[in-house]
Formats: C-alpha cells, structure tokens, sequence
C-alpha cells in the first residue's frame, strides 16, 4: 500500500513536471497528454510497442532485484545483457550453418535442439560474466558496484572486437540474421498488435519476473539471501553459506539478465548489432527499485518507464523525447522520498 | 571512446618535443577522471556515497560550453560549469541527507536527469541531437582547467590534512554520531563536502569540454563511473586518486593511440585500462591499504 502511495505521488510529481515542460514548449498540456495516450494505450499499435518495451525492462528488473536481495549491487546487467545478445545471436546462426547438411531443418525436434542450444549460450555466457564480480567479491572483497562497472565497458570492447573481427556481415556492425524467430503477437488471429513488435518474450518476461519472485519469497535460498542482506550476525548463527548464496545470487541475476535481449533479437530485429538494448542494465535498476522487490512491482514500472519511453517517441514531432528521461529521473527520486519502506529495504547497501 | 581519434594520435615514442605533447595529451585526458574522482573523495570521505560523478560531468561540459558560446568568453564558461557541478553535489547532499532517499538512487536519478536535461538542452539552444557549435576556449598552452586540476588536488590534501573544516569533513565520514556529539553540524558539513566535490567535478567536466572545444551528447561516455572506480582502488586519498588518473589515463592514451590497429593487439591494448583497473579492486584489500570511510551512507540521527 504504501508503495503504490509513493507510485502514485511519483506519477504525478512526474505529471506535474510534463506540464512544465508542455507548457514551456508552448504547447497544450491536455493536447500532449492526448498525442502521448494515443500513442501508448489508446491504439493497439502503440500499446504492442509499450508491451515490446517493457519486456527488457521487466528482465533487467527481475534480475536486479534478484542480487539486490542479497544486498549485492549488479550494476552489470548492461554488460551480462549484451554479450548474451551476442553469443545468442551468434549461436543461432552457427547452428543452424552446421546442420544445414541435413534436410530435415524445419523438423519440430530441430527447432527444439535449436532453441536449446541458443538459450544454454545465452545463460552460460550470462553467468560466466556476473561470475566474474561474484568471485572478486568474495575473494578479494571488490565491491561489485564498481567491478561490474569495470565489466560493462570490458564487455563493450569484447563485442566491437567480436563485431569487427567476424561475427558481423561485412561492412556492418551488426550479425547475420538469426533463422528462427519468436512469434509475434499480431501473428495471431485475434489480436490487434498489427506491425508492432511486441512477441511471445513478454510471457517469457512474465514468467521469469514471476519465478524469480516465488524464489524470493518461498525457498530457502530467497530467505538466506535476504538474511545475508540484513543480519550479517543472523547468518553466521543460522550458519547460512554466505559466500555460497552470493556466488549463487549473482549467477542467477547474470541467467535472468541473458534473457533481457531475447526479444529484441529473436522477436524483432532478427540481429543482433551494436548498441542493440544499450541502457538496459541502469534502467533496470530504476525499475527494481520502484518495484520494491515485488513481480507485480516490478511489472507495473516496467510498464510505466515504457509507456514513457514510447510515449516520448510519439511526441517528438512536438516535444523533445529526452523530456522524457527527464521525467524517468524525476519519477525515481520522488518514489524513493516518498517511500520508507524502499529505505528499509536497501538500507543495508553500501559503496564501499 | 573515438572523439578522441587522429589528432590526439601524437608519435609513440619519438623525439623529446613529441614525448612533451604526449605528457600534455595524457595530463589532458586525465583531468576529467582526476577531476571526478577528486569530487568523489570529498562525498565519500564525508560520509556520502556518490554515484553522480557522471551526472556532474556532463552537466558542467555542457553549461560551461553553452555560456562559453553566449558569452563568448572562456572564463566565465569555466566559472559556470564549476557552479553547475556544485548545484549537482548540493541537491545530491540534499536528497540524500535530508530527504532520506538512498545514496544511490539518487545518484542513479542524478545521473538520468543530468543526461536528460543536457539533451533537451542542446536541442533547445542549437537545434542539434549530437553537438554544440564549437568555441573558442583558452587558447594557452597548459589549459587554465588542467591547472586547477592539479591545484585542487594539492588543495583537497592540505584541507584534509591539517584544516578544522577537512578534519569535520572526514569526522562526518568516519563516525557521524561521534562528529555530532562534539557539535559538528553534521548536515551541513556533509553538504558542503558533496558541493565542493561537485564543483571539482566541474572542473573536470569544464576540462573535457574545453578539451574538444564543443559539447557532444554522452560525451563523457562512463567517465564518471571509472572514477568511481579509481576512488576505491586510492583507498579514497586525493594524492593517490591524482597519480592513478594519470595511469588509466596514460593506459587510455595507448588505447587511442592502438585503436586504427584491429587484431587481437588492438583488443588487448582497448582493454587495458579497465582490466588493470579490475586487477586494481582485487589487488587492494579492504582492511589494509584501502580503508573505507566507515560512516559511509550511515546517518546521524541513526
């Protein structure tokens, strides 16, 4: 209740803003207000875009919370993301290339090696990258907030190496495309979605924000990590294996943050390229904090912060659609002082 | 990373005159991290986690270019960015220490804001998604930023070395309760250490900015977060955040220098800073020669 309170008084410090900024334009408030429902909600079309656009965001916030749970910072699902993007989409095609020989490539099984073989890249590599800042943290005590930084701009220099020395069509910087795809929502015959991308990965993001969320509450791991986060002095009582658990929170978070592509790269683009999702890992931040650590909080900003990021492509005729990180900004602060219970609930993180 | 690409591609190696313009390039490109680093010793050493540091970069680069091109003069540019970046530490310290929201969300917030707000900016003044026409700057052969670079590093070591106000600033840091109980105002301290921060962040904004003679869009491309990097691998000392700048910045030189060279050199060299920046975290070991400041985002009233 009290989050949603703090939601609520976000939303409309963030409105209150979109006035000012409307009207400093010169423009109506009320008029904009229209252009952004219409192109967010009020269509099919644009309520698919807004749905493509929070399945990222949902991911990347589901596998912040995850190690945020655990009171560990990962900052590096931004880099854990794109490598993945990559691998996944690089996997994909070679895969396919080897097999080719054989006629049978549209067999159902084929497909369902296929896809088996992309996503155990995709969350191997994932968890080979979080595995990185887990070990220097528990090993040397390297705060992760400023490893996974470092990690970031590493895997930067990894992908346009990897681009530039192969993976990408010549001349390009992005992969070949990929020969199996995720399908689209206005693929089915009732929906409306016609020529958006929105595709079956938002139930992948569903689920995934779901699951991680039962973990959290219902497992015995869910309960150390939270345990490790709070009571340091409570874990070595209960004798929770503390390195262990943030071995583990980490991986898991890396795995969740492998997936953070998939729709881009499988539903829509049918590539992987440069800067494909850039931004991801810090706005996945934004959204587990305003989720509170909860599925349906993390869902509702997910949402939120999309419909913001379309809305603003659809006002850019009128109004500069960087108006809207603006307001992304505006929204965070204003949530997190209005709300105590997020206090509490990272009052143990700490850069150091 | 490529704004920096031909003309900072001065001879490796070479004659003395040529050794002499790539001291002056190195020094160039490691103010702004210097800079950004320094402003971070003064939040965290007062007890303030900040992760603003990019936030109060780009925001300096791009209003000391934008009243540089109004005004057309240089100085009144640097002064601007100075005092944007400080504005930057003040509603940080504010939000923070007065308001109670987390350290980090509102660097987080900070940071978007600043982004954003720059952008806006930008297409408000010129017109442009990408840059800002360019500007005259200093002109002098030491730029007037790289100076001050230097300067508020030796400041910032005597301020806490042997000042009243540098000993509340790392009392604040150290043991805010212990500081209030000797009648330090622990807020205030902690707001001014987080705006004198921001201002030397600025310096290292101006100095980037200046450096290129225009303001792009995320010009400073993570340069805030490597400085919050080089805080922790000092050990959270000015003097030694000042001598690591210099290494990553001479290590990122290098990476220029290498980057028309693709392979697996190329690579490695690209990587360098930031690998060597990782060995760093590991290699220091909390407890030893890297202590962190131990009332670091705990308050007062705790």
């Amino acid at each position: 209740m009290k989050a949603l309170t703090a939601g609520l008084i976000g939303l409309c410090a963030a409105w209150l803003a979109f006035n000012l900024a409307a009207l400093a334009y010169g423009e109506s408030p009320l008029q904009l207000l229209v252009i952004l429902y219409r192109g967010t909600w009020g269509t099919w079309y644009g309520a698919g875009q807004v749905l493509y656009k929070a399945t990222p965001l949902m991911l990347a916030g589901a596998a912040v919370t995850f190690a945020l749970r655990a009171g560990l910072f990962n900052v590096g699902v931004e880099g854990q993301a794109a490598l993945a993007g990559l691998g996944s989409a690089a996997m994909a095609t070679l895969f396919s290339r080897a097999v080719q020989n054989g006629s049978h490539s549209a067999h159902f099984l084929f497909v369902i090696a296929h896809w088996i073989v992309i996503l155990a890249t995709s969350l191997t590599i994932g968890c080979l990258w979080a595995l990185i800042p887990a070990l220097l943290k528990v090993r040397f005590g390297a705060h992760e907030v400023v490893s996974t930084i470092v990690l970031n701009r590493i895997a930067d220099a990894i992908i346009g190496f990897a681009l530039a020395s192969g993976l990408a069509l010549r001349g390009t910087v992005r992969t070949a495309d990929v020969p199996l795809h995720l399908a689209r929502l206005d693929a089915i015959r009732l929906s409306k979605f016609r020529g958006s991308a929105v595709s079956i990965a938002l139930f992948v993001g569903l689920a995934v924000v779901l699951l991680a969320g039962v973990v959290l509450r219902r497992t015995v791991m869910g309960r150390e990590l939270a345990l490790i986060a709070n009571g340091p002095r409570a874990c070595e009582a209960a004798r929770v294996p503390i390195k262990r658990r943030i071995v583990q929170a980490m991986l898991v978070s890396g795995a969740i943050a492998a997936l953070v592509p998939l729709g881009a790269v499988f539903g829509f683009k049918g590539y992987y390229e440069l800067g494909l999702g850039a931004g991801v890992g810090f706005a996945g931040i934004a959204v587990a904090i305003l989720g509170d650590g909860r599925p349906e909080g993390i869902v509702i900003s997910a949402l939120v912060l999309a419909t913001l990021e379309q809305g603003g492509l659809s006002l850019n005729g009128v109004l500069p659609m960087e108006v809207m990180d603006v307001l992304k900004a505006i929204i965070i602060i204003v949530v997190a002082w209005a709300s105590g219970t997020l206090k509490r609930t990272l009052g143990s993180v700490a850069t150091a | 990373m490529g704004e920096r690409n031909a003309e900072a591609d001065v001879g490796i190696g070479g004659d003395g005159m040529s050794a002499i313009v790539t001291a002056t390039h190195v020094i160039a490109i490691a103010a702004p991290y210097g800079c950004a680093a320094l402003g971070g010793v003064w939040s965290e050493r007062s007890g303030v986690v900040n992760i603003a540091l990019e936030g109060m970069l780009i925001v300096s680069a791009f209003v000391s270019i934008a009243v540089h091109a109004a005004t057309s003069s240089a100085w009144l540019g640097l002064i601007a960015g100075i005092v944007a970046g400080a504005m930057i530490g003040f509603v940080h310290g504010l939000l923070v220490e007065r308001a109670g929201v987390h350290a980090l969300l509102s660097g987080l917030g900070l940071n978007l804001f600043a982004v954003g707000i720059t952008r806006v900016g930008l297409r408000a003044l010129y017109g442009s998604s990408s840059n800002s026409p360019n500007v005259s700057g200093f002109g002098w052969p030491i730029d007037p930023t790289v100076i001050l670079a230097i300067g508020s590093t030796i400041v910032t070591i005597i301020v806490f070395r042997s000042t009243v106000f540098g000993l509340r600033v790392r009392a604040c840091g150290e043991s805010p309760n212990a500081a209030r109980a000797c009648g330090v105002d622990v807020f205030w301290t902690r707001v001014m250490a987080v705006s004198v921060g921001g201002a030397i962040a600025g310096i290292g904004g101006v100095a980037l900015a200046f450096d290129l003679r225009q303001f792009q869009s995320g010009m400073t491309s993570g340069r805030g977060f490597v400085a919050l990097a080089l805080v922790v691998v000092s050990g959270w000392r000015p003097g030694r955040v000042f001598v690591l700048a210099l290494v990553f910045s001479l290590l990122d030189w290098l990476q220029i220098a290498a980057q028309e060279k693709l392979g697996v050199f190329g690579f490695v060299v690209q990587t360098l800073p930031y690998v060597a920046t990782l060995v760093g975290l590991a290699a220091v070991r909390p407890g030893q020669s890297a202590v962190a400041p131990k009332g670091l985002g705990i308050s007062a009233n705790a």
